[in-house]
């Protein structure tokens, strides 16, 4: 019997070490290339990056016609604006969701699940059109709006879903003390609600960094361009440059890695809440 | 949990209309309500509305839409054979996903199990890819599928086995296989992140107890654990049909659609003629085919999983 449970051990092991294999295989070649000269690549293409070349890394950094600080700022403003929205809005809507009656509640309510159907992918085109009229193509206000609005359905969902597992004895007690609907909201329920709004929040941050398709279609000039699409324009300027775009990307990919590190419970915690109530 | 019903009620028998307290209420959904339903309808719902309107038009962008031709750019939609050829690739990745990447990544959350040392260490690397931007995993695959064995790495291996190098992106019958490839990396971690979840959920007693009962563990898997993965499997489905229908930048990036639109996808046929080639009504009319699909899709969907849950009750 135990020799049976070692043998499924080992075969465990093996099947996901292969698969860990996999899921690194293109991210290591990119950071090999990255660590190359461009003749170290062409002449050695899968060999360890020995000694390690810093000449792209430093040069994407320095040379400021590569933009890369610019697109980095770009995209962190864009990230902040976009978080900052969707955890407010979606908390004030959830609240009412949640804990007040109205008449026409679920008709609103339906409306806002309405939007877990039309993907961004799907109406970019409708959107930038609304956009046009509105004067804010090339206008980074355009990308804040746009990501933020298709980011309320379900996170409204998902704060909801936490916001009504607060026990309704504390909203009874807080009323009988005096407090008005916003005391509740402010005192009792958001600090009550602080794992769900990191989950929010740290799952809003990712999919606003990641964005290309919203900055791709509403920003022409390149001192607006996102890290993304900078990251795209960059390949189709110096695609011939392996190691050089290999290091862009690279570059572009730190930033989400690192965070992905340190948040990685709220990310996977506000994922599998969105899916589970979604 | 919810409360006594008594108490709440005596709380709406004093807050009558009119009373400072219901107006204080009322004010608060309504301020707390508008910014969500501002945003929402101007950027979600009124595009809607508007595109169908341009759909009727042949319209290039410039001025008003004054080409009225009624419902010819759906006619022609459904004629062109381009159309056809992203809608046949919408059915494959879906079919792919479906066959080959869901089972794979149920497969690997039922390896990580409960109880692997190690376990969040594997979720970790494999939600990696899903943490990776769109763009970044496309052009890491773009380089490691480069048809040059000396520059791509996959043919490498490929030749070193001894099998012939392909043009992965530049064959029309290899090139939807290809982007699936890289849109299984970076998806499979996710479904597999919501399968173990799933796992997680369902007690260990209860498989505990089919084995007890004598059931071996092929039994306990196809009788106890997948019918009460249901709901998250359906999950898993839903999430992957509507992923798939609007697969846009891995493949913009890797392909533009081609070689000769053997990689086209309805969001990438939309973007060309919305975008390139500024045929914004015809565009318009795709946008509203692709709201159509997911529209109706969606409403199957919960028509058909408003099924009892085992576990859930719902």
């Amino acid at each position: 019997m135990r020799k049976a449970k070692l043998a499924t051990r080992i075969f465990q092991y093996f099947i996901l070490s292969i698969i860990v294999v996999v899921v690194f295989v293109p991210i290591v070649i990119m950071i090999f290339g990255a660590l190359k000269t461009r003749g170290e690549l062409l002449s050695h293409p899968y060999s360890l990056p020995i000694p390690p070349r810093w000449e792209n890394i430093t040069l994407i950094l320095g040379q400021p016609s590569y933009l890369f600080w610019q697109m980095m700022r770009n995209s962190l403003m864009v990230m902040l604006s976009v978080t900052f929205g969707v955890v407010v809005i979606c908390s004030l809507a959830a609240f009412v969701f949640s804990r007040m009656d109205f008449r026409g509640k679920n008709w609103a309510f339906n409306l806002f699940t309405l939007g877990l159907m039309f993907p961004i992918n799907v109406a970019i085109l409708p959107v930038y059109f609304v956009l046009r009229q509105m004067d804010l193509i090339d206008n980074l206000w355009g990308v804040i709006m746009v990501q933020t609005a298709f980011q309320l359905s379900g996170n409204i969902l998902i704060l909801r879903g936490f916001f009504t597992a607060i026990p309704a004895e504390l909203q009874d007690a807080a009323y009988i003390d005096g407090c008005t609907a916003f005391d509740f909201f402010w005192r009792v329920l958001l600090p009550l609600a602080k794992p769900a709004l990191a989950a929010v929040a740290a799952l809003t941050m990712i999919i606003s960094w990641n964005d290309l398709l919203v900055p791709l279609v509403v920003l022409n000039s390149d001192k607006f361009w996102t890290l993304p699409l900078g990251t795209m324009q960059f390949q189709g300027q110096y695609g011939q440059d392996l190691s050089l775009v290999s290091a862009f990307v690279a570059l572009s990919a730190l930033p989400t890695i690192i965070f992905y590190l340190f948040a990685e419970r709220q990310i996977v915690s506000g994922l599998t809440a969105g899916a589970v109530k979604g | 949990m919810q409360s006594l019903p008594a108490i709440p009620n005596i709380f709406k028998l004093k807050r009558g209309t009119g009373s400072p307290r219901r107006f204080q209420d009322n004010l608060v959904i309504f301020l707390f309500l508008l910014p969500a339903i501002v945003l929402f309808l101007l950027f979600v719902i009124y595009p809607i509305f508007q595109s169908i309107y341009y759909s009727l038009f042949n319209w290039k962008g410039f001025g008003p839409a004054v080409d009225f031709v009624g419902l010819d750019n759906f006619k022609n939609i459904l004629t062109d054979k381009v159309f056809l050829i992203a809608l046949r690739n919408g059915f494959l990745i879906i079919a792919l996903s479906l066959f080959v990447q869901l089972p794979l990544s149920l497969t690997l959350a039922i390896l990580v199990g409960r109880d692997l040392p190690g376990r969040v260490i594997f979720r970790t690397i494999f939600f990696l890819p899903y943490v990776l931007s769109e763009v970044i995993a496309a052009l890491m695959w773009l380089f490691i599928l480069n048809p040059d064995p000396e520059r791509g790495f996959v043919n490498a291996v490929i030749v070193f086995l001894g099998g012939n190098s392909q043009a992965w992106l530049g064959n029309t019958d290899l090139v939807l296989l290809a982007i699936f490839a890289a849109l299984t990396w970076k998806y499979f971690g996710y479904h597999m992140l919501l399968f173990m979840t799933g796992l997680q959920n369902i007690p260990a007693e209860i498989e505990e107890a089919g084995r007890i009962d004598g059931a071996n563990s092929i039994q306990n898997f196809f009788y106890i654990t997948l019918p009460l993965l249901g709901s998250t499997i359906r999950t898993s489905v839903y999430l992957s049909v509507l992923g798939s229908i609007q697969q846009f930048i891995l493949v913009w990036i890797m392909t533009k659609g081609g070689p000769v639109n053997a990689s086209e996808t309805m969001a990438t046929y939309m973007y060309r003629f919305g975008f390139v080639r500024f045929q914004l009504g015809y565009g318009s009319a795709v946008a509203i085919y692709m709201f159509l699909i997911c529209l109706i899709f969606s409403l199957i969907y919960q028509g058909l999983t408003r099924q009892p849950d085992y576990l859930t009750g719902l």
